[in-house]
């Protein structure tokens, strides 16, 4: 099984405090790390580092080809859904369907429609059809090979509700299923076979 | 990659106008008050004309910065866009080419206007079209560099000025001089050969450098 990410004595000090020390973590393919903690434990910091967004660190880390979903959804207030994916899937090649991926997430007719008038949470839903069009799903070899195989995703229930968060897991399920790995910061149960919890803070 | 950046830019432009029109509308604003101020001597004005449309095509290049990478910081999109592109270098230089065409590029095309405003002799308004040709493209490629510095900051603007203004002088010197020897009848090619050089240095070094600080400002 390819492991996705590995990480060893992994130690961040951030203003003084230390966020994790020696933390050792290896996540194979179908794989989701759950990661836990309290607020301010260091969970976005760990999300940050692995995506090279942060490198104020020791240890060392790798990890495949990763899509990163943090605190800021990422898409533009000026741009349609559609223009923001074709954009993503400019930027990373990717031949996913975006009008699908819309529909999936359930934002059928809102296509044309600028970000800046849709609420957070259907913000939020935009970020998530990113997820799908990533991994390219109508190749043929789709189950096989994913681009990005690793998921970054950070608090991704924000501002969803009952379906949305629905909609999380099984996108989650779906990509476990086909080989994908995911590290996952939320305080919420994600409810899923096979996902192991690391928890954050109370170290020290 | 960079017509996918291109692409995006010019939607985002088109939905924001009212930012495409800032540094033109300060530009004029500030020639207007020139040509008031400088009361009825269009003898001095023409000939402080070239400085004076110079150092405003400077600052209201300076004043379009400031947005440059901004609302894409905010909105998380600057993130996505370092994490995904490779090269980042090409996206970055379809944002670089965009803040050209609304600034550099817009103000060289209403630059005989201001040319007129100044009371600047009409032979020499080609030339004065050439060095904002040749020019303005090195202001946006060292202007980025800066923006791309300071867009964590919260109050960036001034330190923007400070970083950026300084880098812009050579293009100030050579820009405004050879529009001025121009008027006195003295050969200005040396002048526009080395905007050119300018602008070629730093389209070649400044995507890259954009590139590096972006990631610096990103590791907060």
């Amino acid at each position: 099984m390819p492991i996705l990410l590995t990480i060893k004595n992994l130690t961040c000090i951030r203003e003084g405090r230390t966020l994790f020390r020696n933390l050792n973590l290896a996540l194979n393919s179908g794989d989701c790390v759950q990661l836990t903690g309290p607020n301010g434990s260091g969970k976005s910091t760990l999300l940050r580092c692995v995506a090279g967004l942060f490198a104020d660190y020791s240890g060392n880390l790798e990890a495949a080809p990763f899509l990163y979903l943090g605190h800021k959804p990422g898409v533009s207030a000026l741009l349609t859904p559609l223009a923001h994916l074709r954009w993503f899937a400019s930027m990373t090649g990717s031949t996913g369907d975006p009008l699908q991926a819309l529909a999936r997430v359930g934002l059928a007719g809102y296509e044309e429609i600028v970000c800046q008038q849709m609420s957070a949470g259907q913000q939020r839903r935009v970020a998530l059809a990113r997820l799908l069009i990533s991994d390219g799903q109508d190749e043929q070899d789709a189950g096989e090979k994913r681009s990005r195989p690793l998921w970054l995703l950070d608090e991704p229930f924000t501002a969803l509700d009952d379906k949305g968060q629905e909609l999380i897991r099984q996108l989650l399920t779906e990509h476990l299923q086909s080989g994908g790995g995911a590290l996952c910061a939320t305080h919420q149960d994600l409810g899923l076979a096979g996902s192991r919890a690391l928890a954050l803070g109370g170290t020290t | 990659m960079f017509t996918g950046q291109l692409q995006r830019e010019f939607k985002l432009l088109l939905r924001s106008r009212e930012e495409l029109a800032n540094p033109l509308i300060f530009l004029f604003l500030a020639l207007t008050l020139f040509a008031l101020g400088g009361g009825g001597s269009p003898e001095l004005l023409s000939a402080f004309a070239p400085a004076i449309i110079w150092v405003l095509v400077l600052l209201a290049n300076l004043l379009a910065l400031e947005g440059m990478f901004r609302r894409d910081f905010d909105d998380g999109s600057l993130e996505m866009l370092v994490l995904l592109a490779e090269p980042l270098f090409l996206p970055l230089l379809a944002k670089i080419f965009m803040h050209w065409l609304y600034s550099g590029l817009a103000m060289t095309l209403l630059a005989p206007l201001a040319a007129l405003i100044l009371f600047l002799p009409a032979e020499v308004v080609p030339t004065l079209l050439l060095t904002l040709l040749v020019g303005t493209p090195a202001l946006s490629l060292i202007g980025a560099i800066g923006a791309a510095l300071t867009v964590s900051l919260r109050k960036g603007g001034v330190l923007l000025a400070l970083l950026v203004l300084p880098l812009y002088v050579p293009v100030l010197i050579f820009g405004a001089g050879a529009v001025s020897e121009q008027m006195a009848g003295i050969s200005n090619m040396a002048q526009i050969y080395w905007l050119l050089v300018i602008s070629m240095i730093a389209l070649t070094v400044a995507p890259f450098l954009v590139a590096a600080a972006l990631r610096i400002s990103l590791e907060q």
